[in-house]
């Protein structure tokens, strides 16, 4: 408007702005002065721009659930997880206890959240690193809904001799399990309480159909036998945005970094500490 | 449908813009916060742990 009004009308500018321009307010001053006839209001008309607004509406669904979601999600329990970790920090003193002993704490209420999954390898750039909560029990709404990862609660609890069993969705939810394909053989999985870090390594994938209980046998497939080793096993649903299967990672323990506020990090790992103190690894 | 929309907003254009883009963000958000939160329900695979049959 202000461009139009400084420019006087016909200097010989170049033509072809200037006159869509003044094309265009003499369409306004028109349709000002004498008003333009109405378009009478048809049923194709409306029913086309209900159509169109739909196709908007789902794709913007689909956009959000299939990507942004997930993004905003992991940024938000990314900063729970360092909140909780400064906390849980706050509280510790240095382990009166041996390093080679490994604690293994009380299985928590339903539904509470009693610890942090962080795998580097499913850190993506121009994202917060992934830290997500782990809570107790693999219930839909209270758990596994509310973007956590659920701790079956038959199953033995981080660092105990036998099987640490934990659920998610792979897609929408957080996805807290998107990326479980991707696992490489040894890949670290940290599983982080309040009294320190368990190690484990990435062993193997397996798929089985959704009855497939067996995956959480303290030795995985072998019912009643007596475990000695300690795993960690994550389940979540395959193919994607289907039911059909379900697809299941193993990992083994290797050692347990115990939180200590007297060391740098807390006691962190060093692959992790970025992470666990709120930067990007 | 859009067009008696934009005849119904009073003012010149550039407040009647200014309407609509309010109106989109608040439309936006109630989406996000709300509506595609209870969609999901229904379409999402909710079922993602193993169980016995």
């Amino acid at each position: 408007m202000m461009l139009d009004m400084t420019e006087p009308e016909g200097d010989g500018a170049p033509a072809a702005p200037s006159d869509a321009r003044s094309r265009g307010r003499r369409a306004a001053t028109e349709s000002t002065g004498a008003p333009r006839p109405r378009r009478r209001i048809s049923v194709v008309g409306i029913a086309g721009e209900v159509l169109i607004t739909a196709g908007v509406l789902v794709l913007m669904f689909l956009g959000w659930q299939l990507w942004l979601q997930d993004i905003i999600v992991g940024n938000q329990l990314h900063q729970q997880a360092t909140q909780q970790t400064k906390e849980w920090d706050r509280k510790a003193t240095a382990p009166t206890s041996g390093s080679n002993v490994v604690p293994v704490s009380q299985a928590p209420g339903n539904a509470q959240t009693f610890a942090y999954l962080l795998v580097p390898r499913w850190n993506e750039p121009g994202q917060a690193d992934y830290y997500r909560p782990i809570a107790q029990g693999v219930g839909t709404s209270d758990v596994l809904n509310k973007y956590k990862l659920g701790h079956y609660p038959t199953t033995q609890m981080p660092g105990e001799v036998g099987n640490f069993a934990i659920a998610s969705h792979r897609s929408a939810y957080g996805g807290n399990l998107h990326l479980i394909h991707q696992l490489h053989v040894g890949d670290h999985i940290f599983v982080e309480t309040q009294d320190g870090w368990y190690q484990y390594s990435f062993r193997n994938l397996e798929y089985v159909q959704p009855t497939g209980v067996g995956v959480l046998d303290a030795v995985p497939q072998a019912p009643g036998v007596q475990p000695t080793d300690r795993l960690i096993t994550l389940t979540s649903c395959n193919p994607f945005y289907s039911t059909a299967e379900r697809i299941v990672a193993y990992g083994m323990f290797d050692k347990f970094y115990p939180r200590d506020p007297s060391q740098p990090g807390g006691g962190a790992p060093a692959q992790i500490v970025k992470t666990v103190q709120g930067g990007h690894s | 449908m859009y067009a008696a929309l934009w005849r119904v907003l009073p003012g010149p254009w550039w407040v009647r813009v200014v309407i609509l883009l309010v109106l989109l963000a608040l439309i936006l958000t109630a989406l996000v916060l709300w509506v595609f939160p209870w969609v999901q329900t229904f379409v999402a695979p909710q079922d993602v742990t193993v169980q016995k049959a």
